[in-house]
């Protein structure tokens, strides 16, 4: 069967590698050019079922912004980000809120949670 | 010296770099230390960069930009860090006399033993990369627009086109693209990026936004609101070539062409500024050329990860503290200047005390001029003479690069003439 070479940029750190792996169909034969071991993992990682953490936002109700930061608690499938950032544009949360709080527990049926960037404390508005 | 509060140290500004500055001055024995941020929340830019990737290199963690200055202002409140917030320091003289304003404290004086500058940096604008034509609604910074978009929740437009592949420019891509806009393309004038590979990657790639390397903007349409720009390819000169004119549609123009310290402050209290950084010159101590002013962070150069911001403000306020319990720093040795030599375009710190190597690895920090796409070499020298060296797979002008310089190079260090680092292929 031919083996093929592929170039992968590792985005595991900011070094960024480019990796230079080599590939008989799905069976990764080698991965050379890591600045460290992560990068093996990556590249199988990604040439198999690529993943990146999401970052966005949610509306709250009562902080000091209107906007709450979230975060998926681990790499999400990258195919279903656009499913993902649907679904968050409908949450809507209430202040006070902790950092790291649950605000979509397994989203997408993919048992990675979104949580909070940060904490927010509520604001006492007019309304 | 009248009614003006006193404080051992006081930090101007509570991004990572003065959050680490206060942390460790109040940790190493400084007694009050107060940070005045004109923001009505402490966290500077961080609180913006809701993306992840921070904390990555120093702390093997991988952290959104807010939740990595929780656990700093976390930790300044439980060590006892006073803050004066949503406050704006006007004026700091060599004497450390600081005159500020806020709502809530109207005129305030305050007198500090040791002063840690951490002010940040601020973007270039339009006017300073003179681009001709109307001046319609819709060009912007990438800082700005970033703040709109994830802290007050404001979409500046539809169609978006990006000058500058720096990393705030690639995060707004991506960050627009999420939230329903389109990003018809990134120009960069270079020849290659100015960011992080990894940002390319990750914002650029991953959601097919085109990348045009030797391009720029030559002109803006359109009169009240922004219609479209006329992207050009230049040559090697960064004159425009005839002919390669392309019309992109476009509501929205955001320019990511770079940032610079902030340093107004800095240049009121008699600080000597290095024209290359746009920061103070430092030593490595983190002091500026007045004695018991210190600075940590973007204020001093820019950095590219946050990690070498916080270490670099821990040291400042290591050091304040230690001026302000010992006086001036008594018993070190002359300070050795460290000069930026082959392919180096800058390097922080300006001057080195060996004897301060005592206390731990001094870090070294450098820009290459030239993108070098092979192996090189990071190269510390004394003349002709090779002091200490570290091997790097590549050498890109956006990408900082760190060579520690050890301890056990102190007694070499201190019969060492002037400085230099160089950067050559392996
Ligand atoms: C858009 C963007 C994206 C980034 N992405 C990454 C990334 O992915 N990973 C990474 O590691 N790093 C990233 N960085 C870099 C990192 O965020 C910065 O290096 C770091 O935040 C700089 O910290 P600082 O403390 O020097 O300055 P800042 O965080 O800018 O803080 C300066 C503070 O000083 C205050 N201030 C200024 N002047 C005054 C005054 N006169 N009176 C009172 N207060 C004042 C400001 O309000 C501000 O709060 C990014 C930076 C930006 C701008
Ligand atoms: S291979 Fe290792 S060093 Fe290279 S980018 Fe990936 S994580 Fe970083």
């Amino acid at each position: 069967m031919p083996t093929q070479m592929e170039k992968v940029i590792c985005v595991t750190c900011p070094k960024g590698c480019t990796l230079e792996v080599t590939r008989e169909a799905e069976t990764i034969l080698k991965v050379e050019k890591a600045g460290c071991n992560r990068g093996t993992r990556y590249a199988q990682q990604e040439l198999t079922d690529p993943r990146r953490m999401v970052a966005t936002s949610v509306r709250i109700r009562g902080g000091l912004h209107p906007l709450l930061p979230v975060h998926t608690s681990a790499p999400f499938p990258k195919p279903r980000i656009r499913e993902l950032l649907e679904a968050l544009r409908r949450v809507e949360v209430q202040a006070p809120v902790e950092l790291n709080q649950v605000i979509l527990p397994d989203a997408l049926g993919t048992g990675i949670d979104i949580r909070a960037s940060r904490s927010m404390a509520p604001v006492h508005s007019a309304d | 010296m009248s009614d003006a509060k006193q404080y051992d140290v006081v930090v101007i500004g509570s991004g990572p770099g003065g959050l680490a500055a206060a942390i460790s001055a109040k940790k190493t024995g400084a007694d009050r230390v107060l940070i005045i941020e004109r923001d009505v929340e402490p966290g500077g830019i961080l609180l913006q960069c809701i993306h992840n990737g921070f904390g990555v290199e120093v702390f093997k963690q991988d952290l959104p930009g807010p939740a990595y200055a929780q656990r700093f202002i976390d930790e300044a409140f439980q060590v006892g860090v006073e803050f004066m917030l949503d406050t704006m320091v006007l004026e700091i003289t060599r004497e450390r006399r600081i005159t500020a304003v806020s709502r809530k404290h109207g005129f305030v004086e305050l007198q500090a033993r040791a002063v840690v500058l951490a002010m940040g940096c601020r973007e270039r604008t339009r006017a300073q990369i003179r681009l001709p034509g109307h001046r319609p609604a819709g060009v912007y910074t990438a800082g700005t627009a970033q703040r709109w978009v994830n802290v007050e929740g404001y979409m500046p437009g539809k169609r978006f086109v990006i000058l500058g592949s720096g990393d705030i420019g690639m995060i707004m891509a991506r960050r627009l693209t999420y939230e329903g806009a389109k990003v018809e393309r990134v120009l960069e004038v270079m020849p290659y990026l100015s960011g992080l590979t990894r940002n390319y990657v990750q914002c650029l790639l991953d959601n097919d936004i085109e990348l045009q390397l030797r391009h720029t903007v030559r002109r803006i349409l359109g009169k009240n609101r922004v219609e479209a720009v006329e992207a050009v390819a230049v040559d090697e000169q960064m004159n425009y070539i005839p002919g390669t004119e392309e019309i992109i549609p476009c509501d929205t123009l955001l320019l990511s062409v770079g940032l610079i310290p902030e340093n107004e402050l800095s240049r009121q209290a008699g600080v000597a500024i290095d024209p290359i950084t746009g920061g103070p010159f430092v030593d490595d101590s983190f002091q500026t050329s007045v004695p018991g002013i210190f600075s940590a962070g973007n204020v001093v150069h820019v950095y590219d990860l946050v990690d070498w911001v916080t270490e670099a403000g821990l040291t400042a306020g290591k050091s304040a503290a230690r001026l302000v319990r010992s006086g001036l720093a008594a018993g070190d040795g002359p300070a050795l200047p460290l000069k930026a030599g082959e392919n180096v375009r800058y390097v922080v710190p300006h001057t080195l005390r060996p004897d301060h190597l005592a206390d731990g690895d001094i870090r070294v920090q450098l820009r290459v001029r030239q993108p070098l796409e092979r192996p090189v070499w990071v190269e510390l020298r004394s003349g002709d003479k090779l002091l200490h060296r570290k091997g790097e797979p590549y050498a890109r002008p956006g990408e900082m690069i760190t060579l520690p310089v050890r301890p056990n190079l102190m007694d070499e260090l201190k019969a060492a003439g002037e400085l230099t680092v160089a950067v050559v292929a392996r």
